[in-house]
């Protein structure tokens, strides 16, 4: 993949805060932000919204064969992920101890992504863990 | 609006074709269409040429112009056009070359697709090919294409009870097909238990849940059906033309086991054509991983939604089944030159209409279907023939 520091540097609020938009005409929210809500168009009111970042995996994969910038991570866990607030993301699930399964709660972490080279930036951005919801400290099935 | 036929088509082999370039591949594809069709240059009004990535494949843009002067048309400075819509840019070029003769515009149009793939290594291939998903929103995280597809996978298994080894079936049946092929990549037959041993890629995927990376180009000549009919002793009408997009992401998509632009697609390919599914004697699908197939022929209206996998198992889309599909192979083992991949559908449905198709023929073949899928799902084609 090519990415240049502008490129990353422009979605930053996006990629470590998980920042996106919620339009307050229909209610629905959005990941990542949007310039026009496909419910209302022009018609929007979109405001900036800060996800809370738990979800529940929607689905998932384990990749074994990656492109060469994740070749290193192989295999990883890759889900897509259904937030609180509604919208659905793509992200990994971090953590060697459970394999993930549909339906499983997640909470965000801050991870390394990528990086370009030995000296170019480094990619951070957000990964996903299971949670373990304080109210029945046991993982959801 | 006019009704717009087939006339003449083209296909090379299908592969890795180290010893010939884009350009020969897409002179021999045209100069086939031409010769089959029995027309010369002077007659062609347009070209439309699909081709999703030859900037990242041979460092070429430009491939319209490409393509008329390699096929010798410079000198008659016909207008060519490159059409892109990733994995369905034949399909595109074909609607396009469709509206075209439709509205009047032009007569003789050719449609062509074509792509090389292999003179790059296999990590650049699929690094362009991954441009055809979200690259800020799923490649950025780590997302690779099998692994949009096994999450449909995953999520359709869950649901409906789809097992691998009924995903593993598709391939089975299309590299059956391929056999009969000649143009087809491979020429093997495989079993559930070869696809199932075949290394992880993106589970449940395998190796050989997957399409291959290929070249090749393909290449067909339309024109108004009332010409067509003095032209050709075998004109092939297009009765349907369906188009559809949606998101660029898999993520966003209003149900994960559904291709939406497949059945909005196909819904207004069915109403012009003024048919219903069943009618559809044999059927090319877009089936770059197994599952994708199984997806398509619910989408399509072929089964009831989440009995693909069970549908394949049961033979109902093999050679003699109720609806052939992929007889030429499919993606999954006559390969997948991504630009040229629409327009190979088209072929392979219009020799099957013809009665040109060889031992793979489905007797009496009235009716034909071809469906190509740009992406995950942000774009879908759906066209419809008869003889």
């Amino acid at each position: 993949m090519t990415t240049q520091a502008p490129r990353f540097w422009r979605s930053i609020p996006q990629r470590y805060n998980l920042s996106g938009t919620h339009c307050t005409r229909c209610n629905e929210y959005f990941f990542p932000p949007r310039n026009l809500c496909p419910n209302c168009r022009r018609g929007a009111h979109l405001e900036e919204y800060t996800f809370g970042g738990t979800g529940t995996v929607v689905t998932f994969t384990t990749i074994y064969n990656a492109t060469e910038e994740f070749e290193r991570l192989t295999p990883y866990n890759l889900a897509i992920i259904q937030l609180d607030e509604g919208p659905k993301i793509t992200g990994q699930i971090v953590s060697s101890l459970t394999v993930p399964k549909i339906g499983m709660r997640v909470r965000p972490v801050f991870r390394i992504l990528g990086k370009e080279g030995d000296r170019g930036i480094i990619y951070y951005g957000t990964k996903f863990a299971p949670l373990i919801e304080p109210e029945n400290k046991e993982e959801k099935k | 609006m006019r009704s717009v036929s087939i006339i003449g088509v083209g296909c090379t082999k299908f592969g890795e074709r180290w010893d010939v370039s884009l350009r020969d591949m897409i002179a021999e594809a045209g100069v086939m269409a031409i010769e089959d069709a029995e027309i010369v240059g002077e007659q062609i009004d347009a070209l439309f040429v699909g081709n999703m990535s030859g900037g990242r494949f041979i460092e070429q843009e430009h491939i319209g112009a490409l393509s008329a002067d390699c096929a010798g048309l410079s000198r008659l400075h016909i207008p060519s056009t490159r059409v892109e819509a990733a994995c369905a840019s034949g399909g595109l070029a074909l609607r396009q070359a469709v509206m075209a003769v439709a509205s009047g515009y032009s007569d003789i149009v050719i449609a062509a697709g074509v792509e090389k793939m292999t003179d790059v290594s296999s990590g650049t291939a699929a690094d362009a090919l991954a441009a055809a998903a979200d690259r800020e929103w799923e490649c950025f995280f780590g997302a690779t294409f099998p692994a949009l597809y096994a999450m449909m996978a995953k999520l359709h298994m869950r649901r409906y009870g789809t097992t691998h080894d009924q995903m593993a079936a598709v391939a089975v049946k299309n590299h059956h097909h391929a056999c009969m092929n000649p143009i087809a990549q491979y020429h093997m037959e495989i079993t559930v238990e070869d696809v199932n041993k075949s290394p992880m890629v993106a589970d449940p995927l395998h190796v050989l849940d997957c399409s291959p990376i290929s070249d090749g180009a393909a290449a067909v000549v339309l024109a108004p059906t009332e010409i067509a009919k003095k032209l050709s002793e075998s004109p092939i009408r297009i009765i349907g033309s369906g188009q559809a997009s949606d998101t660029l992401a898999l993520h966003d998509r209003r149900d994960l086991t559904t291709l939406d632009a497949t059945v909005h697609a196909a819904r207004s390919a069915f109403a012009q054509a003024g048919i219903e599914p069943r009618k559809v004697d044999v059927a090319e699908v877009h089936d770059c991983f197994t599952v994708a197939e199984i997806l398509a022929i619910e989408d399509l209206g072929f089964v009831e939604k989440g009995l693909g996998g069970k549908a394949t198992e049961d033979g109902l889309t093999a050679l003699g089944g109720d609806i052939p599909i992929n007889t030429s192979g499919g993606l999954k083992a006559c390969g997948h030159p991504v630009g040229a991949t629409g327009i190979k559908k088209a072929y392979e449905i219009a020799l099957q209409l013809r009665g040109e198709a060889g031992k793979r023929q489905v007797d009496e073949a009235e009716i034909g279907l071809a469906h190509n899928v740009g992406g995950s799902g942000g774009t879908a084609l759906v066209h419809i023939f008869t003889r």
